[in-house]
């Protein structure tokens, strides 16, 4: 470590940084991992009501029908395609693909745009 | 070296490749089993059930379910190491942070012997 940059302030405060879009794509990344960990007691749910009898999997379908069911759906779709469009953008990175300034800005872009029409695609088939 | 007692494997190297393995093995899951569904509208109980009963189906339902847990345990430990942190909360940091920590083990074991009951349940 050069001695000369030891003496230049650091600063850590999040609230204050200007994010570059790498970074607005990384933090949504980890926002939508936190939104899954959340959701899955629902998935959990919707699994055990699935398997349990030919009556739940009638009245879960029943429930799924229903406009609110569809949105919550289709919000858990949306942080689950991106987290993993995101993710597969880390394990091409992780392969050196990418990794410079501008590639790490083409490769959020491109995570934005990819998740985007996705997400729309799940919208239609949700609805 | 440095080593963490709080995080997956006590080793950065070791986390970072289970969660490479992990999110592959979530993803072609993930994929394949919005694929089933895409391509079965109309799915019913009977062939639904016949699926996630069938050996392959419980093997890989439980197997995806502990990755689910390791996954979640690395990316949310990463995500409360980097935050909840002594610039963030002062002296309050390592109290608060083992304390969020604990409570998502906790909720992360419930899911897995949740999901672990619901896949052999009804086998």
């Amino acid at each position: 470590m050069a001695t000369v940059n030891d003496k230049r302030p650091v600063n850590l405060d999040l609230t204050t940084i200007k994010f570059p879009v790498s970074a607005l794509t990384s933090i949504t990344h980890r926002i939508a991992g936190i939104a899954l960990f959340v959701a899955l007691p629902i998935l959990l749910w919707m699994l055990d009501r699935s398997l349990a009898s030919p009556e739940s999997f009638a009245q879960l379908k029943d429930l799924l029908a229903t406009p609110l069911a569809k949105l919550v759906i289709w919000g858990i779709l949306a942080a689950l395609i991106y987290h993993l469009v995101a993710g597969i953008k880390h394990l091409i990175m992780d392969m050196g693909i990418g990794e410079t300034l501008e590639g790490g800005r083409r490769g959020a872009f491109t995570v934005v745009a990819v998740s985007v029409v996705l997400i729309l695609l799940a919208g239609v088939w949700v609805w | 070296m440095v080593t963490s007692v709080t995080s997956f494997g006590r080793n950065g190297l070791s986390d970072w490749l289970v969660q490479r393995a992990s999110a592959v093995l979530l993803a072609l899951y993930t994929v394949g089993m919005v694929g089933y569904l895409l391509c079965n509208p109309g799915l019913e109980y009977e062939a639904w059930k016949a699926l996630m009963t069938s050996t392959p189906m419980l093997i890989i339902n439980t197997l995806v379910v502990l990755a689910v847990a390791a996954h979640a345990w690395i990316g949310l430990w990463i995500v409360t190491t980097d935050y909840l942190t002594r610039t963030q909360l002062g002296g309050a940091a390592t109290g608060s942070r083992l304390l969020v920590q604990s409570l998502v083990v906790l909720v992360l074991l419930v899911y897995v012997l949740w999901g672990l009951l619901m896949i052999w349940g009804g086998a």
